[in-house]
């Protein structure tokens, strides 16, 4: 199998604090509607989140609900609808040429946290510790999930990449379609972040925690005045297939996947580095053949951090210089940062553009920080673009992880 | 605390931890697994439940005898007479 193979995206599902389906999401981020919540955090009071509202028992037994966890619910939702999108006749697809690669930041906190703190009410006596504990923190459980209910039996497993998670998720998709070791990949990247206090607690003691008086104001990337993440969940898993098969079927082609670059920092556990990420981006434009003026959209990862997002913004006039064709936005601004969904999500929001041509902005702008200040961002408003063939989808993690995924319009050179 | 008593409180365990199991009629001397989809995991969640809400404990030896509505009357009732003569 030639490393020029051409992969494809045929179907989308996802959930989103402001969407459970992509053209509501779609339709939320054009009209510049956040959705922020405020939640209890154990141990920790109030707190801005983004919470998604999908209907589980859409694709699960109630029994499936209660044993699994909540990010194997979430999973198996954007598999099921992203399924659904595709069009494949799943009946008589083989399920063991089916792989299933989820992004996660993390797995296990939520599950480990709840039974300290039901121990904690039986005098911390572990035989009171629940038996469903190891299938539900296992790192493969969100796409183990999956293939239990849709009775897949080709590879499945998550990729513990922090905040990079989604893009690396597709990217390996793309790399086993490649390969030739499945025909249909469901991947992308799955989040159930809000229920761990100890993600609140980290980025809160690390000085990296949003708030605002209005939560759907608190993540507000690029802001002189933004204070931090605000943790959601969330999930957005897509049909990949090799483009020859799925022109075969006649499938709906929603974009092409035309390049990646995933690469290190090996300089800080938190702080990002801009010169890696310039890195990131421009192997990534070589691998798709592409100039930086060949990006039409670069959608980008800032979340909201003081720090974070400068560093970003200096990557990419690193690399944008002399780019009037190509717009910069932001979607955690509505969203919150969905964590292992982020890349997958945001990817997911910026793909209608290709057919209806708007780019959405980032919201929640009230006074640009001049730090953060470049050609092409879009602020507030969705503009409408000439030309919309490309977008670049930066995710990027702690222990310095980067990735940069550039998809395509189907069709075009 | 009467054997049917007993028999309630297991089926309301079970309609926690099987909430999609129809459990209007559900015999008693026929085994739970025959007429139930209830795996090994739902037995040690009805061993968990049942330590948690009242007390009891099955130790693993004695898991066999939760098979039925029946065996579990016949085999806890001594248990939670023991309990509520504490």
């Amino acid at each position: 199998m030639s490393s020029k193979t051409r992969i494809v995206i045929t179907g989308i599902g996802l959930t989103a604090p402001n969407g459970n389906s992509l053209p509501e999401f779609r339709a939320n981020l054009l009209a510049g509607k956040a959705r922020i919540a405020e939640i209890d955090v154990r141990h920790m009071g109030r707190h801005p989140a983004g919470v998604c509202d999908f209907d589980a028992t859409k694709w699960q037994k109630r029994k499936e609900i209660r044993n699994g966890t909540r990010v194997g619910s979430i999973s198996i939702y954007c598999a099921r609808e992203a399924l659904g999108d595709s069009g494949l006749a799943w009946e008589s697809v083989d399920k063991s040429r089916v792989g299933v690669y989820l992004g996660i930041t993390e797995h296990g906190n939520v599950e480990t946290e709840n039974e300290i703190h039901n121990i904690s009410q039986f005098g911390n006596d572990t035989k009171y510790w629940t038996h469903h504990h190891n299938p539900r923190t296992v790192a493969n459980n969100p796409a183990g999930e999956v293939t239990m209910n849709m009775g897949i039996t080709g590879p499945h497993y998550t990729i513990g990449a922090a905040c990079a998670a989604g893009n690396a998720g597709l990217i390996q998709a793309a790399q086993m379609l490649q390969l030739g070791e499945v025909d249909v990949a469901f991947a992308g990247g799955v989040s159930e972040s809000i229920h761990t206090f100890g993600i609140f607690a980290g980025f809160k003691n690390q000085g990296a925690l949003g708030a605002h008086d209005d939560p759907t104001k608190a993540s507000r990337p690029f802001d002189k005045n933004r204070n931090g993440i605000v943790i959601s969940e969330g999930g957005a898993i897509y049909v990949l297939e090799r483009l020859e098969d799925a022109q075969k079927r006649g499938a709906r082609i929603l974009a092409e996947i035309a390049g990646w670059c995933i690469n290190s920092d090996a300089t800080d556990a938190v702080l990002p580095n801009p010169e890696r990420q310039a890195e990131c981006v421009r192997l990534a434009l070589k691998r798709a053949g592409m100039k930086p003026q060949d990006i039409h959209i670069v959608s980008t990862h800032a979340t909201a951090t003081a720090l974070g997002d400068i560093q970003e913004c200096t990557a990419l006039r690193e690399v944008f210089t002399d780019c009037p064709g190509t717009y910069i936005n932001n979607t955690k601004s509505f969203i919150g940062h969905c964590m292992g969904a982020a890349g997958a999500l945001e990817l997911a929001g910026n793909l209608p553009s290709f057919e209806d041509g708007w780019v959405h902005p980032t919201i929640n702008i009230e006074e640009l920080d001049p730090e953060c200040a470049m050609p092409g961002l879009v602020i507030n408003q969705a503009v409408q673009a000439p030309r919309l063939e490309a977008i670049l989808n930066n995710s990027f993690g702690m222990l310095g992880i980067n990735s940069a995924l550039i998809v395509k319009k189907y069709g075009v050179a | 605390m009467t054997k049917e008593d007993i028999k309630q409180v297991v089926l309301d365990i079970i309609a926690d931890i099987a909430p999609d199991e129809d459990l209007s009629a559900v015999k008693p001397e026929v085994r739970l697994r025959d007429q139930l989809s209830l795996d090994s995991m739902d037995f040690l969640d009805i061993v968990m439940e049942l330590r948690k809400k009242h007390g009891i404990e099955v130790p693993e030896a004695d898991y066999v005898q939760l098979a039925s509505l029946d065996s579990c009357a016949e085999y806890l009732l001594p248990k939670f007479q023991a309990k509520g003569s504490k």
